[in-house]
């Protein structure tokens, strides 16, 4: 077993190619399909069967032009009423990176969709119609991602073709939104002038706006750091599954599976358990059954610890000196996802990392209003309404702000009637 | 705030996961979910590249001990007999207990009726037999090797996906799936439909076999074979499809893409014979793989939804 001492300091990885998931939001009729239809193209990730589907289908409808949005169309009722009805996943790559795109649709089920979408994405890319400037939804949109904190969000100023490619147009939306998202906590903004349809700025630089210095999208999208948006500092493991092999070889083999949620592990490392407060060393980590020698997020390992404690799935390994709250009264804001609204007192289930409790809601703090940014009274949360409540749980959960940690940060809320998901939350506080 | 021992100064590029890795701790993560959280899950294998990737991450999520579940093949009867060969070798390798559902079995209990005619194929007929083995077992949870980017009514599935009583998809009705935040609850007679490897991409998993040097079966590389030309697909020539008039058998290297049964999967032309050639080959295709080898996605622009619906895999 290798020892602390050769594990002192990181051995620098030898990486070809990273994982980029970023998430698309528009309303109807800005091109989002278009633009996703114009990457997946461009970067030749469509094969010459589904545009010779597209072709077909275009023709059938009389669209006059390859319609590139049909490529993004997944379901019979949407190719029929030419709408997008749900999260879809779309998938290409380019020499320097992998892309994984959640493309939500932007009418009914709005914000349901786009949190799905957002809450695993590293980057946003939002459009706003050139001609129409900044919408409610725009601001929706860049509101969303910043209460998701996604750490990079990319204003695609579309439709340049049809404002005659004037500089103007574009800056006056870069001035209104980024006055509207100075009010907000985005780490990381970028405006882009495109034309999804003729493919202005989208993969190649685009001669008709000379006056823009920036980088295409697909540059931008090959191109951002996304390394340290990662909690590195504090250990955090949710243990989700124990090994205990049967037979004699493997007599006192215990090992705690999860996925690493923050921080770096090493043999050695001392780790706090939670909730029993117990303090141990990590002896081992151990991919596949065999030894590595460090584990950081988003990896899949099992750890083997120095003394025999009594942990099991819901326990979290953390950092001694940096523990999470280990918390039954949390406050959150929580994005409600379901037709029967969140009220003060209704129970839900709600699971967190490896472990589910049930919660209490207490009280309804406030309800964002989107649009003004500002808060309102509420006494219920419809479908698609944001707000901050407080919420009482049967069991301590570990918690970080989830500013702090996405993983640990975040919970859902299950309707124990009907087991749906009704609710996304993320902690802002707890005791 | 304090901070541990010169974490601060760690330099986040020397902790990246390539994309491989990524996918994997995704995979592996979502094998260990189901495991925690459902009573009696099954591994559906057909023999095929996925379902191989499937259990190399089973591994993976469980060594050095047991998987917490059984292995589950539907066997259409019209299968490859490398393909048999090859599940018969992994198994024994794993050392895991199979399952074979036979459609066979289906046809003699009157189950389902045998299609006739030269186009007959019993991949529709899968699917009862699939639902019976599954409510006969009493699973309720089954992993499948489905990925989204093979089709576009996959692309619009959850990774966790909830099947009835009737074993059907509701692609109006699918849970928000959110963070890594799995809901696998269900009732009595529900069951639900996981696929560890959605993310991935046919390349992707091409490269996950190279780099994890997995056996395949022989089928995947170039070899000599009797087929014939149907539809613009190359067929093999075998007991199990009747012949049009005018249909005449010839010999080819070919090499298959995709792995369902003798009666409905397509080869290409091919002289890849080692895996690395297979790989360099699939990142310079300009057509899909269900295009190029599924007679099953053919039948119509939905094909694929349709089948989801009624409870295929």
């Amino acid at each position: 077993m290798p020892g602390p001492a050769s594990n002192g300091h990181a051995i620098p990885r030898a990486r070809t190619s990273e994982l980029l998931r970023f998430a698309t939001a528009g309303s109807v009729d800005d091109g989002k399909s278009t633009l996703i239809g114009r990457l997946l193209h461009d970067s030749k990730a469509i094969f010459d069967d589904q545009l010779e589907q597209v072709a077909q289908t275009s023709e059938r409808r009389g669209d006059g032009y390859l319609n590139l949005a049909l490529l993004t169309d997944g379901l019979r009722a949407e190719r029929e009423q030419g709408i997008t009805i749900d999260v879809a996943y779309r998938y290409f790559q380019t020499r320097r990176r992998k892309f994984i795109i959640a493309d939500t649709p932007g009418h009914e089920q709005y914000t349901r969709n786009m949190v799905t979408g957002a809450s695993t994405a590293d980057l946003s890319v939002v459009l706003v119609d050139a001609r129409k400037g900044v919408s409610e939804q725009t601001r929706r949109h860049a509101y969303i991602a910043s209460l998701l904190r996604i750490p990079h969000l990319v204003v695609c100023v579309n439709k340049m073709d049809l404002v005659g490619y004037d500089e103007a147009a574009f800056d006056a939306i870069v001035e209104e939104l980024t006055d509207w998202t100075a009010r907000l906590d985005i780490p990381d903004i970028t405006f882009i002038p495109i034309s999804a349809l003729r493919g202005d700025n989208v993969v190649d630089r685009s001669e008709s706006m000379a006056w823009y210095g920036g980088a295409p999208l697909l540059y931008h999208l090959e191109h951002v750091v996304i390394a340290p948006d990662r909690n590195l500092a504090e250990i955090r493991f949710p243990v989700q599954w124990v090994i205990r092999p049967i037979g004699d070889e493997y007599h006192d083999y215990r090992a705690y599976a999860g996925q690493v949620a923050g921080g770096v592990l090493r043999p050695g490392s001392e780790v706090l358990v939670l909730p029993s407060g117990l303090r141990t060393r990590i002896a081992a980590l151990e991919s596949f059954a065999e030894e590595i020698d460090t584990a950081f997020p988003t990896m899949s390992v099992t750890v083997r610890l120095a003394d025999e404690l009594d942990i099991s799935r819901g326990d979290m390994l953390v950092e001694p000196d940096d523990p999470p709250c280990a918390a039954r009264e949390l406050d959150a804001m929580i994005c409600w996802m379901s037709d029967q609204p969140l009220a003060p007192g209704r129970r839900y289930a709600i699971k967190h990392t490896t472990r589910t409790a049930r919660a209490i809601v207490d009280e309804l703090e406030h309800r964002v209003d989107v649009n003004a940014l500002g808060h309102e009274p509420a006494d219920r949360l419809a479908l698609n309404e944001i707000g901050r409540v407080r919420l009482r749980c049967s069991a301590p959960l570990m918690v970080d702000r989830y500013r702090r940690n996405r993983t640990t940060g975040s919970f859902i809320l299950i309707d124990e009637a009907s087991n749906d998901t009704v609710g996304a939350g993320m902690v802002v506080g707890a005791r | 705030m304090r901070h541990p021992r010169g974490a601060a100064k760690l330099n986040p590029l020397h902790y990246e996961l390539s994309h491989l890795e990524s996918l994997e701790a995704e995979s592996v993560y979502i094998f260990r979910e189901v495991a925690a959280e459902l009573e009696h899950p099954v591994l559906l294998f057909s023999g095929g590249k996925d379902s191989i990737v499937l259990l190399r991450l089973a591994e993976k999520a469980f060594r050095p001990a047991r998987f917490p579940f059984p292995i589950m093949h539907v066997d259409t009867g019209h299968n490859f007999p490398e393909v048999i060969e090859f599940r018969d070798r992994l198994i024994e390798r794993l050392g895991e207990r199979l399952i074979v559902a036979s459609v066979q079995d289906s046809i003699d209990k009157g189950r389902v009726v045998e299609e006739r005619g030269p186009r007959a194929s019993r991949n529709r007929l899968q699917t009862t037999t699939l639902l019976d083995a599954i409510a006969e077992h009493g699973f309720d949870a089954a992993f499948g090797g489905a990925r989204r980017d093979e089709e576009r009514a996959r692309a619009k599935e959850r990774m966790f996906s909830f099947r009835d009583d009737f074993g059907q998809w509701d692609p109006k009705r699918q849970r928000p799936e959110l963070w890594s935040l799995y809901n696998g609850r269900i009732r009595r007679g529900e069951h639900v439909r996981v696929f560890p490897i959605s993310n991935w991409t046919e390349l992707d998993v091409w490269q996950y076999i190279v780099a994890e040097r997995l056996a395949v079966p022989s089928i995947y590389l170039a070899h000599p074979r009797r087929v014939f030309q149907r539809d613009g697909m190359l067929y093999a020539h075998s007991p199990y499809v009747e012949l049009i008039e005018g249909e005449v058998p010839f010999e080819a290297s070919v090499r298959y893409r995709t792995v369902g049964d003798m009666t409905c999967t397509g080869a290409v032309r091919s002289g890849a014979a080692t895996l690395e050639q297979v790989v360099s080959e699939i990142a310079s295709t300009r057509i899909t793989e269900r295009g190029e080898t599924r007679a099953d996605d053919r039948v119509t622009e939905a094909a694929m939804e349709d089948r989801k619906r009624e409870g295929y895999f």
